[in-house]
């Protein structure tokens, strides 16, 4: 019998979603949905009894095909739907080939990231429909509330069906111009899953799993595979390895100059340096190509004190020029202190123009107090520490914090920490 | 060893509410699996059974007047059902208890079959 592959329906809901919107209408997103609630209600109704079928994919996308069909003939019946709706259904197979069903998700994924919409609702909007989360899983993942969400959902919902058609992929011009807000869009869905709020390891190691599969599906479009996208996903690849040694064995949080190098990802690092030679044919330098670069030399040191920190403090540099941020310039600070010492480090952090912004960020007054600490200024340092404690967003951030704290009254310095996506 | 049917019975509303999330409908896909697996190895499945469409016709009276199945209305459907052997009534019910239509809203009515020659 056929294996249930893991997360199949997750998978599946946005591909059907996805082409059955484009059949019938980006106005109608809420009917395609119905239709892939009833495929999947199908599919719990016969599976138990006949076993998985072959190709699961098919089976369900056979079975909404049917239940569409049912649906137009009725609605045409009731005169509800565009005429022009009915009329597209006469060929019936066109509507459902292979290639049809790839274009569609990339359709929807760049539907999704509207202009009127902001980057939070573009990620929630991607996550509902290409990747499957519930409103509930949405604010799981986010931190936020079920209402929170549900409003956020429903006022993008409507921005879309407003913009009467969904995204053309079929104009280069268009799509290029498009392209920037859907890197952006999974960059930050990755990042979310990286350094995220979420307590649950198991969420934020899905997001990241999806972002990953999304920059996937742009690969496999010849319009959509610039050098910023390879970028992106060599440096999604690069920090995924890292994912499984960011808990030790008792699932707590590990910081990179304790992370067991043994635990990265082989596989994810060689295929982060593949995209990453990818994305090197233009002149283009992406911010996401400098994330990459930096990930990349952390994975080319067997040990922590093999970093090449020099090259980092450059990358960060050139970071800051093409995205000035508060963040890129504290990475950039700890950077400088594993070069030059926590002094140059605290100096670089006190000349950080918009430091203040960062007052609200845990692992900015953590990092104060890392300095201060290696300096020999313990209470300085536990005062940051508690700063940053009371700041933090989950039990993992809050051990990890009070640890340090603990580490303050012996008077025992980490060596270093945190160089991780930089854009928050 | 005797013989019973396990019926399924839910409404459209509870199947389609229970569902839930695709993820949750993959944790439901696999208790079943696991549940019709588990009673397989222990021998209890006599015939697997079949899925039943949620429509069907109703053949009624001298007249044989036939009408659209009674479902319309959705009211609680036998969604399929499975042949099981087990000892006595009262353990066929007892291992009925993991079916996880049970976790949504749903029935399994346990029919012992009436053995010929009685």
């Amino acid at each position: 019998m056929t294996e249930l592959h893991e997360h199949l329906f997750r998978r599946e809901a946005g591909r059907l979603v996805a082409t059955l919107t484009r059949i019938f209408g980006v106005e109608n997103l809420a009917l395609a949905e119905d239709v892939v609630q009833d495929a999947f209600c199908r599919a719990l109704e016969v599976w138990p009894f006949r076993g998985v079928p072959d190709n699961p994919s098919a089976w369900l996308m056979a079975t909404a095909k049917h239940r569409a069909l049912d649906v137009l003939r009725r609605e045409r019946t009731a005169r509800t739907l565009a005429p022009e709706l009915a009329r597209a259904l006469e060929p019936a197979e066109p509507l459902f080939t292979e290639d049809a069903i790839r274009d569609d998700q990339l359709r929807m994924m760049l539907s999704c990231c509207h202009p009127g919409l902001s980057e939070a609702a573009q990620v929630a909007l991607m996550l509902h429909i290409l990747c499957g989360f519930s409103v509930d899983e949405v604010a799981g993942a986010f931190v936020s509330t079920h209402a929170g969400v549900e409003k956020r959902l429903s006022r993008a919902k409507h921005v879309l069906a407003q913009s009467q058609r969904l995204f053309e992929i079929a104009d280069p011009a268009d799509f290029a111009a498009r392209l920037p807000a859907v890197q952006r869009a999974l960059y930050l869905l990755f990042n979310e899953g990286y350094h995220g709020a979420s307590p649950e390891a198991a969420v934020r190691a899905e997001l990241c799993r999806e972002a990953l599969r999304l920059t996937g599906l742009l690969l496999e479009h010849s319009v959509a595979t610039t050098p910023a996208t390879y970028a992106l996903a060599a440096l999604m690849c690069l920090h995924a390895a890292r994912l499984p040694a960011r808990l030790d064995a008792a699932g707590h949080l590990s910081v990179l100059a304790e992370q067991d190098r043994s635990r990265w990802d082989p596989d994810l690092m060689a295929e982060g340096q593949r995209l990453l030679e990818l994305s090197a044919s233009g002149p283009e330098l992406s911010e996401y190509h400098l994330e990459a670069a930096i990930a990349a030399v952390h994975a080319s040191a067997p040990r922590l004190e093999d970093t090449n920190w020099a090259h980092i403090v450059w990358l960060y540099d050139t970071l800051l020029a093409v995205r000035p941020s508060p963040v890129v310039a504290l990475n950039r600070a700890i950077a400088v202190a594993q070069r030059d010492g926590p002094e140059r480090g605290l100096e670089a952090i006190a000349a950080i123009a918009d430091r203040k912004r960062l007052d609200g960020y845990p692992f900015y007054h953590a990092a104060l107090g890392e300095l201060e600490l290696r300096r020999g200024k313990n209470d300085a340092a536990r005062r940051h520490f508690g700063a940053a404690l009371a700041l933090a967003r989950n039990a993992m951030e809050r051990q990890f914090l009070e640890q340090r704290m603990e580490a303050c009254d012996a008077g025992k310095a980490d060596l270093a920490w945190h160089p991780g996506p930089s854009c928050r | 060893m005797s013989q019973f049917v396990y019926l399924y019975r839910s409404t459209n509303e509870a199947s389609r509410a229970a569902m839930g999330s695709p993820e949750q409908l993959q944790k439901s896909m696999q208790a079943w699996m696991a549940w019709m697996k588990r009673l397989a190895d222990q021998g209890h499945i006599k015939d697997q059974g079949h899925p039943l469409e949620r429509t069907g016709k109703l053949v009624k009276g001298t007249q044989r007047t036939i009408t659209d199945g009674p479902y319309a209305e959705s009211k609680d459907v036998i969604g399929g059902y499975t042949l099981i052997e087990a000892k006595d009534l009262a353990e066929a019910a007892e291992l009925s208890k993991g079916c996880p239509i049970l976790e949504g809203g749903g029935v399994v009515e346990v029919r012992p079959v009436l053995q010929t020659g009685m």
